[in-house]
């Protein structure tokens, strides 16, 4: 089976993000970019897969600037077989990268796709959805475990009152939680492995596919600031403090 | 970190796979094996398994046929991550420690041996420094003498790292008396054998930091040593460890200037949170500045560094360079651990904060692999032209 796997490059989750000074967005100049922390355990999976005999080939798939490149390659030195960049500086809706990711499904014919729940950047949580949709095929979201049960694809998800199991007809869409795995990091043989790899170069045209976005940002602010809080002697005055606020 | 110029997509790569590997190995981890000198095993271990051990060797042994820039990048993440000398020591001869096994062992010598010692199987220590020569190596005195099968070698050698651990030894040992030799840096033989215990006493030496990776004194006694262990020519063997010394000085430099970043990063951090008469101490320029300081000599160094490497890696004469970096390297690492302690206060003395013992291990790249003073008499004698001194 052919496991298609998206993935995204995005901010690093150890930098802590600025906002622009005019509020349009987030300041990206000479930031430390890397893999969307979901989109790597979405690879270990598909990766474990393989290593299962479940998976026989991994296709990395990326939507974005030339630099994506390096996060293919991360993933195929993770364990990927081959990438497809699909290349444009432009920003990128989660509908627009489902339609991408659409045509790429039409012309690969994987059995499986395993993409991140959401990226870090905009938590948007809703290509794996939309993409579900516009394939017609069924989709295990938040997944925590997957498991291949004869021609089925059971998917444990992590749901608000707990945990629930679906039973997938394949080919589904499959979404990553972070509980699924910890993902491996490259070794170096890897890495070196990885630079022989192909990545096919595509852009948004070659899939018909009209990225233009239909959301307009209107602004972008950092999170108000915490205010310093005020220590008290007891029980009793923290209540009418409290009361006092109104909060009680 | 940087090369010269931006680090290339692969070098990059090969930093954030470094690091991942290192942060699980956090500060308790180093300050328990500097307490206990037990060698760190789990993370020589991970090291290893990730193939980081053959950063520099060639591919059809096993090795990824990387450059000295890419090793630099290996060694200096390291230190850079906490782990300091205690970790890059325990890996350090691995890097280029088997060059002259690679560069001029036979084809039998190298797949036998360079496979298992990229995979960490095969556990080599080094034995060029006697207690009667130390930078004088032609006047080392350990006799190789002939014998029908070989070689037996008699004599000590000091500041051998590993030994307690070894299964081989990289030694040097004199086959033709100095008198007998042309010149006094012939007559030198190297040989890759087997660390045998009946015949080699290794004495761990008690020493200011680093406990976990020892450092011995060995008594060589009626060591046997087949004809097929010795290495290239008989008599070449100083030649062929000359090869090394420039892409050590690179690696003792970046590993010095990976401990000073580590160590700066720690006191600016405590300097951020440490708030003394209503405000944070780093907000006194006493104490910024020293930081600032130890911050631009960092990266002064780190550049020279990395031009050395690009140097050897396009295999032009680093000789200079590579020296210099070193000399720059380990004054701008060890200030930075200084600088460190004392923004610390009295929280610099205490264990609990690293950066005593980060300033400890810095102080061995100031002394090896090779002495200051040596390198300024270099850079007299081949750069300015100027007398030899000694």
């Amino acid at each position: 089976m052919k496991v298609l796997v998206p993935v995204k490059r995005v901010i690093d989750y150890n930098v802590r993000p600025r906002v622009k000074p005019d509020g349009t967005g987030v300041d990206l100049a000479n930031v430390k970019m890397a893999m969307n922390p979901f989109c790597e355990i979405s690879i270990e999976e598909a990766v474990r897969l393989k290593e299962k005999g479940v998976a026989t080939e991994i296709v990395v798939v990326s939507i974005g600037p030339q630099q994506a490149q390096e996060t293919i390659r991360v993933g195929l030195a993770m364990g990927g077989d081959r990438g497809i960049l699909v290349q444009t500086d432009q920003t990128v809706e989660p509908l627009a990268v489902a339609k991408i990711l659409k045509a790429i499904v039409d012309a690969e014919q994987p059995g499986l796709v395993i993409t991140g729940k959401q990226a870090i950047d905009d938590d948007a949580n809703q290509t794996g959805q939309m993409l579900a949709a516009l394939l017609g095929w069924p989709q295990g979201t938040f997944a925590s475990e997957i498991v291949k049960d004869g021609d089925k694809l059971k998917v444990t998800r992590e749901v608000d009152g707990g945990l629930q199991t679906v039973a997938l007809n394949l080919p589904a869409v499959v979404t990553t939680d972070l509980r699924l795995n910890e993902p491996r990091f490259a070794s170096l043989p890897n890495i070196m492995k990885a630079k022989q790899k192909k990545i096919d170069m595509k852009t948004p045209a070659d899939y018909g596919v009209d990225i233009a976005p239909r959301l307009a940002v209107v602004k972008v602010a950092e999170p108000r600031k915490r205010e310093a809080g005020e220590k008290v002697a007891d029980v009793d005055t923290l209540i009418s403090k409290l009361k006092t606020a109104g909060a009680i | 970190m940087h090369n010269v110029t931006a680090m290339s997509e692969e070098q990059a790569a090969i930093k954030d796979a470094v690091e991942r590997t290192c942060a699980a190995f956090p500060a308790e981890y180093w300050r328990k094996v500097d307490e206990t000198g037990e060698w760190p095993e789990a993370f020589t271990k991970a090291m290893a398994e990730g193939g980081w051990l053959g950063v520099a060797m060639p591919e059809e042994v096993g090795g990824a046929g990387l450059g000295l820039t890419e090793a630099a990048i290996v060694m200096q993440t390291v230190t850079r991550s906490g782990a300091g000398f205690s970790g890059a020591s325990a890996i350090h001869l691995n890097i280029f420690g088997p060059k002259p096994l690679e560069r001029f062992g036979t084809a039998e010598q190298k797949q036998v041996h360079l496979p298992k010692i990229i995979s960490g199987e095969q556990k080599m220590c080094f034995a060029v420094t006697e207690p009667n020569s130390g930078l004088d190596t032609s006047s080392l005195e350990t006799k190789a003498e002939r014998t029908n099968s070989g070689y037996v070698i008699n004599g000590r050698k000091i500041w051998t790292t590993g030994a307690q651990r070894a299964d081989k030894i990289l030694i040097i040992a004199r086959t033709t008396p100095k008198d007998q030799c042309a010149k006094p840096y012939l007559g030198l033989s190297l040989f890759y054998t087997d660390f045998n215990r009946g015949q080699i006493d290794a004495k761990p030496i008690p020493k200011m930091g680093r406990k976990a990776v020892e450092c011995n004194m060995l008594y060589i006694d009626g060591l046997e040593v087949p004809r097929e262990d010795l290495i290239g020519e008989e008599g070449e063997g100083f030649k062929y460890l000359l090869q090394g010394l420039n892409p050590e000085r690179v690696l003792f430099a970046v590993e010095a200037i990976g401990l000073g970043f580590a160590a700066l990063e720690r006191a600016s951090q405590y300097a951020k949170e440490r708030v003394v008469f209503g405000r944070p101490i780093g907000q006194n320029q006493g104490v910024a500045h020293p930081l600032a300081r130890c911050w631009a000599e960092l990266s002064a160094a780190e550049l020279l560094s990395y031009k050395a490497a690009k140097l050897f890696d396009d295999g032009l004469d680093c000789g200079a360079e590579a020296n210099a970096a070193k000399y720059l390297g380990a004054e701008a690492g060890f200030n930075a651990c200084e600088a460190s302690v004392l923004a610390h206060g009295g929280m610099g003395y205490a264990k609990e904060y690293d950066v005593e013992r980060y300033m400890r291990e810095a102080m061995i790249a100031r002394i090896a692999p090779v002495s200051r003073e040596m390198i300024l008499n270099f850079i007299s004698e081949r750069v300015l032209g100027l007398p030899k001194s000694y």
